[in-house]
């Protein structure tokens, strides 16, 4: 328990872990703030300034209108020939409708919570995770690097328990951090809703889905987190972590893209990360084949391929335990020189 | 007296397939009495640092036998690493820590009590700096902690890498005082340091390593003693006859130890007027004859074949494999 509590130390002593904290805390300021302006909250003041304006746009689109017709029918009276310039039956088929000025077009940009919080419950996540992949990289490669793990080793001998109990107080702040803050976002976006939004239809069912894709978004953290920590562990260097990141955005997202691309795989996306990140959030992330429609032929369902979140558990959970397990085999067998 | 330390054929061997097959530890002894302060000697790559990283469980070995305070290693290692302090080569810290930071964390890591982190940095006189950030540090900073972080557990064995690398005179001597004292108090120390005239100063024992055997050990007053004998000085009226003196007496059976400028080093002299007769049946006039008492850095120098010749370059792994003889008293003796 005293190494525990001595690696949560540390950790929190750790000047990039406060560094990374500060640039997490004030990004998401940042962004809550920024977002907060561009919401306005529909007052009943507003709503009728929108109607008012429909109803203008309305009556001034059948005013020019009527003017047309005017100016048609006068051009045929003198013989001309109006279907080209004015259309058949000179546009009268045409008359502006009202249901054509719909109210909801003159209003500003109204933060809905129940229909637009889980996007930035994704937009958290990806903060959140870029913060435990970089603490947790270096909180083990600088170890590593800077000889910390050596002398912590001539303390305690014991390899394995040494790096578990590392990984242990990694997993813990990042959770408790993952937590606070985002219990702190959901305020931030509830108060947004409240007062610059609306927060109607927020029923206990809505919240539960919250809650689950709260859940989802710590689990992709501690996940980030732990491979990086694990990476950064088999490298015993934080650049390895930085480097496999780098390697792993690489190949996925721009060579494999390419690739399937160059060879015309079907739902070749089935092959790239992010779309696996995409459905752990959204529950599942559509494919469409376009290349089996022939749109000369008219309409077309194209052919759909689905990956789901548990496909997406699988890909990430078994990703993480290799590189986990590769960390504590390598922490076991090679020497420390 | 009881060994502390106990190391018996000691084996570690480093497989590349570029640079084949290498012997860090080719079935090494060693053996450290209680309250002892032990000299570990050894030239660059002769596997010092590898034997103290084995013992210290960092390097898992091939083959032999370790014990420390009487536990088998490394089975026992979690058991006897509270009563082992230890510092292994260049002393390494987090930069941004602060001292007290850096040994705060081993001492919670240990679990020993707060004050004990005092109580070190006073002794190794990095009281009143414990506050500043490690990188702030001059190397010798770096290793007077160094040294407070193998002391904080108050070991029975203290394990130190080249302590006196990169303190002042002033430094070197108060840490040889302080090994003094804590041998005086009970404390085994284990001392591994290239600057021989200090192991010979504060040592009661040593041990000399050299690729990865050991080729001297035992009280240090009895190895010197054992490699002193018939070791001659001689100069020449003319400087320019030496190499053919020294030509001369390798053919007559006496061992040039090292050739200087000015004279001749001569080792296994039994009679010294031998010597002269030799030499003056060649024409070649002696000015000087001189028994020399010989000290740890040229016994060492001699056991190790590493001493400097004029106009070669000696590379790291070049050193003597001795058979392994030597004084009485050490492990599997």
């Amino acid at each position: 328990m005293s190494l525990f509590v001595t690696e949560l130390r540390r950790l929190g002593k750790r000047r990039l872990t406060r560094l990374m904290l500060v640039l997490l805390l004030v990004g998401l300021a940042t962004v809550a703030t920024a977002f907060s302006f561009s919401s306005h909250k529909l007052s009943p003041d507003v709503v009728a300034a929108a109607q008012a304006e429909s109803d203008a746009q309305y009556k001034r689109s059948v005013e020019d209108w009527k003017r047309t017709v005017t100016d048609c029918e006068a051009a045929q009276a003198r013989g001309e020939q109006t279907e080209e310039r004015f259309g058949p039956n000179c546009g009268k088929d045409y008359q502006p409708q009202p249901e054509m000025f719909d109210p909801k077009w003159n209003l500003p940009y109204q933060f809905d919570f129940r229909a637009e919080f889980p996007t930035f419950i994704a937009v958290f996540a990806g903060a959140v995770a870029l913060f435990a992949f970089i603490v947790g990289a270096s909180f083990v490669g600088a170890e590593w690097n800077t000889g910390g793990m050596m002398n912590l080793l001539l303390w305690r001998p014991r390899r394995l328990a040494v790096l578990g109990t590392k990984l242990a107080a990694l997993l813990t702040t990042v959770l408790g951090v993952t937590v606070v803050l985002g219990a702190l976002w959901t305020a931030a976006f509830w108060l947004i809703g409240t007062s610059r939004g609306t927060t109607a239809k927020t029923t206990a069912g809505v919240w539960r889905s919250i809650g689950l894709d709260g859940l989802r978004a710590v689990a992709l953290v501690l996940v980030v987190g732990a491979v990086a920590f694990a990476l950064a562990s088999l490298g015993r260097h934080t650049a390895m972590a930085l480097g496999a990141a780098v390697a792993v955005f690489a190949i996925s997202e721009i060579g494999i893209r390419i690739a399937v691309g160059v060879l015309s795989v079907p739902f070749g996306e089935r092959y790239v990360l992010s779309t696996y990140a995409q459905s752990w959030f959204m529950k599942q992330a559509e494919l469409f084949d376009y290349d089996t429609c022939q749109f000369a032929k008219g309409a077309c369902e194209p052919a759909k391929y689905v990956v789901t979140w548990e496909q997406s558990a699988l890909v990430f959970g078994v990703g993480a335990v290799a590189a986990l397990v590769g960390a504590f085999w390598t922490m076991r067998r090679r020497d420390i020189s | 007296m009881s060994a502390v330390l106990e190391i018996e054929g000691l084996r570690k061997t480093y497989r590349s397939r570029k640079r084949g097959v290498r012997h860090a530890l080719d079935g090494f002894d060693m053996r450290v009495e209680a309250g002892q302060v032990h000299g570990f000697l050894g030239p660059n790559g002769s596997g010092k640092t590898t034997t103290l990283r084995t013992l210290l469980g960092l390097i898992r070995p091939n083959g032999g036998r370790m014990a420390i305070l009487g536990q088998e290693l490394p089975h026992a290692l979690p058991t006897v690493a509270g009563r082992v302090g230890a510092i292994v080569e260049s002393p390494q810290f987090f930069p941004h820590f602060s001292a007290r930071d850096t040994l705060g964390l081993l001492a919670q890591a240990g679990e020993l009590p707060r004050q004990r982190v005092d109580e070190v940095l006073e002794l190794v006189g990095l009281r009143d700096r414990a506050g500043e950030r490690v990188k702030t540090y001059s190397l010798g900073m770096k290793q007077r902690l160094a040294v407070a972080s193998a002391l904080l557990k108050n070991p029975k064995l203290l394990i130190l890498d080249e302590p006196a690398n990169g303190l002042d005179p002033g430094g070197i001597r108060e840490m040889r005082g302080l090994m003094r004292g804590l041998a005086e108090s009970g404390m085994t120390v284990v001392l591994s340091s290239h600057i021989l005239g200090e192991i010979q100063l504060i040592c009661d024992s040593v041990t000399i390593i050299s690729l990865g055997r050991r080729v001297a050990f035992g009280p240090v007053e009895e190895v010197l003693a054992a490699h002193s004998q018939g070791t001659v000085r001689v100069r020449l009226e003319a400087v320019s006859d030496l190499p053919q003196a020294a030509e001369t007496l390798t053919r007559s059976g006496i061992r040039v130890a090292t050739s200087e400028a000015d004279h001749l080093m001569l080792s296994g002299v039994d009679k010294p007027a031998e010597v002269s007769r030799l030499l003056a049946e060649q024409g070649l006039y002696v000015s000087e004859l001189t028994p020399v008492a010989v000290d740890l850095e040229s016994v060492f120098l001699e056991l190790t074949a590493t001493a400097p010749v004029p106009g070669q370059h000696r590379q790291v792994d070049q050193s003597a494999k001795v058979d392994q003889t030597g004084t009485a008293g050490g492990w599997g003796a």
